[in-house]
């Protein structure tokens, strides 16, 4: 299996290093507006949920895991590496989706877009074209290959996201909101994505049912973890707290 | 350039293409219809600032002189530059760095009467400075008739010219992009 | 699509783009050295013969570029009849009508791709003021992946207007989407860090702040 995480945890999991992002006492502000106050805690599991209301700090809290947002205190590590001091080598290991395509597609065109994570990070040409045929057989995409990215689908736009993020071969990936823009068949769709990859996954998301299968879930309220739970503890919480 | 800057530079590049492929519009009183590209120019100039404005309308010709139709009129490609007219074109990037650099002058109290000042000046004063002269050595023409050709053009310049003030002005209000050095940094 | 290049195999569309740059340009300078209407009118037939017979390329095609300054050069030549006579007038007109055919030419035989290559490649000597070429082949990228979804956007934000009552909506209309714009700028440099666009140092930061010496 060419990406492996999944199949080499198969092993006994000792015998793995896996990967672990730990928040420690993280205060975060923007100007004199606090969104999230004074987070502890360490991710080690492959699925995780994000949930909360509108402004309760959880996209704060899912830029912070790779560098995009630092902590005003505190401390984040990714596998050890501060996000404040190693902030490209973070950005390596754990990719990003956005909740809008749109603002994620940098290229005119699908082939020239998914080669932009990997050119970037130096990787050599042969094996970008081969990373990017690959990809584009995965999701469906390969009669799209020269297409103008403006062309597809909502859906198809979100599948190109993801796969621009994944032939950079990270090691977790967070998505903000993923599906809140999509259609319901697509929302399956890419759910069904998420659900397949080998990385670790965060998810940030409105869509409780995304959330199912999922080890742990968080839920943020006003800056603050308000619960910390299998999907079957907090889900259920969460709606009866906000009903 | 922080990677902030190149975002804004591209998509204020679009946005000049974008109002070049609005159909120009007819205005009672004035001879010829206006077309809104250079009221991306003065966009561009007045919310970005003097370096990014002039970059966004450099990307712009870039984009031209590559082969998209994105010129009012749907003109584009390389014959565009080689054109009688081509002197408007080459004055776009100076005027945006104008109205930004007299934007940026008067930030602190930015209002729509420096925002009027800034895009007459940058937006048709520069842009006839540099268009005129260059149709005129260029086409072989006396620089009066060069002039005189023109001057259909200005009333409808001078409407874009408030236009892009007004939203300058609202902009600035509301999303204000332009950040002026510090003090403490100049004083180091 | 948005670009005027029109798929082909003659060797006008296979000659190195590079090439084909350089040429226009020596055609460019070439022209204004001379003022024999012959042979600025041996140049026009050469450059219809080059787009027309060997890149075979459509008539519409060329005329589609020349439409725009047709008025032009015939005002150009009405003036020179005035001012300086026939043959020069002539000379101006076929000049300006030969350059923009030959660029047109390059335009529709050349692949996007391949002109913003040549950008970067002339922006190569601007290294030494510290911009990368690589970074303004992805900025004119950019500009052309949203130049479609900017259209887009104006045209929703259109009719959102139109649908609360708004009638003149031309100046309404650019408020939000200059504010829109802003707003997808910051998501867009956010993705752009996240996919690495920052991997490398803009130059080595050798004048930090405090690094300056006493003079």
């Amino acid at each position: 299996m060419r990406w492996g995480r999944r199949a080499a945890a198969t092993a006994p999991a000792e015998t793995l290093p896996r990967t672990a992002v730990e928040l420690r006492d993280v205060t975060h502000a923007y100007g004199d507006r606090t969104v999230l106050s004074s987070i502890s805690l360490t991710l080690t599991e492959p699925r995780v949920g994000v949930i909360g209301g509108n402004g309760s700090g959880k996209s704060t809290f899912a830029r912070l895991l790779n560098g995009l947002v630092l902590p005003s205190s505190g401390t984040v590590l990714v596998d050890g590496l501060d996000t404040r001091s190693r902030a490209r080598e973070v950005r390596r290991r754990v990719g990003f989706v956005f909740q809008d395509p749109d603002a994620q597609i940098v290229h005119p065109t699908v082939a020239e877009d998914l080669a932009f994570g990997p050119t970037n990070q130096g990787v050599a040409p042969a094996e970008i074209d081969r990373r990017v045929d690959d990809v584009l057989v995965r999701y469906g995409l390969d009669g799209h290959r020269d297409h103008p990215a403006h062309l597809l689908s909502g859906g198809q736009k979100q599948l190109l996201a993801i796969a621009g993020v994944l032939v950079m071969r990270p090691e977790r990936i967070v998505f903000d909101e993923p599906t809140t823009l999509l259609d319901l068949a697509n929302t399956r769709r890419v759910a069904r994505v998420i659900d397949e990859l080998e990385q670790d996954v965060v998810v940030v998301t409105h869509h409780l049912d995304l959330l199912a299968g999922f080890d742990r879930v968080l839920v943020f309220e006003d800056g603050r973890v308000a619960a910390d739970g299998s999907p079957a503890e907090t889900v259920p919480w969460y709606v009866a707290r906000i009903s | 350039m922080k990677t902030r800057d190149l975002a804004y530079v591209a998509l204020f590049a679009a946005i000049v293409a974008v109002l070049g492929l609005l159909p120009p519009v007819p205005v009672p009183g004035i001879p010829v219809p206006i077309t809104a590209q250079t009221l991306g120019v003065m966009l561009a100039g007045s919310v970005l600032g003097a370096r990014r404005g002039a970059l966004a309308l450099l990307v712009f010709l870039a984009v031209v002189a590559v082969g998209a139709p994105v010129l009012s009129g749907g003109r584009g490609g390389l014959g565009v530059f080689v054109g009688p007219t081509a002197g408007f074109l080459y004055s776009w990037p100076v005027a945006a760095f104008v109205i930004g650099w007299l934007t940026q002058l008067s930030w602190r109290r930015f209002n729509l009467a420096w925002a009027l000042v800034a895009n007459l000046v940058g937006g048709v004063v520069v842009i006839y400075a540099i268009g005129i002269p260059f149709t005129s050595l260029y086409a072989d023409v006396p620089l009066w008739t060069s002039f005189t050709g023109s001057l259909a053009f200005i009333p409808g310049d001078v409407v874009k010219a408030v236009a892009a003030s007004v939203v300058a002005v609202a902009v600035h209000r509301a999303y204000p992009v332009i950040e002026l050095p510090t003090r403490r940094a100049t004083a180091g | 699509m948005l670009s005027l290049y029109l798929p082909g195999a003659s060797p006008v569309h296979r000659a190195p783009a590079g090439l084909k740059l350089a040429v226009l340009a020596a055609l460019g300078v070439g022209l204004f050295l001379v003022s024999r209407v012959e042979v600025v009118a041996g140049a026009l037939a050469a450059v219809l013969a080059v787009g027309l017979a060997v890149a075979r390329l459509p008539g519409r095609a060329l005329w589609a570029q020349v439409r725009p300054v047709w008025i032009w050069l015939a005002a150009l030549f009405v003036v020179h009849l005035l001012v300086t006579g026939p043959l020069p007038g002539a000379v101006a007109v076929l000049r300006l009508l030969t350059l923009v055919l030959a660029a047109a030419v390059v335009t529709a035989t050349t692949r996007v791709t391949a002109l913003v290559a040549v950008v970067e490649w002339l922006v190569q000597p601007l290294r030494l003021v510290g911009v990368r070429p690589a970074r303004v082949g992805l900025v004119v990228a950019m500009t052309l992946r949203f130049i479609p979804l900017l259209a887009e956007r104006a045209a929703r934000i259109r009719e959102a207007q139109t649908a609360r009552g708004a009638e003149r909506v031309r100046l309404g209309l650019l408020v939000p989407l200059v504010i829109s714009v802003l707003q997808l700028a910051h998501t867009l440099s956010e993705a752009l860090d996240a996919r690495g666009a920052d991997d490398t140092p803009a130059r080595p930061l050798r004048r930090a702040a405090g690094s300056v010496g006493p003079a």
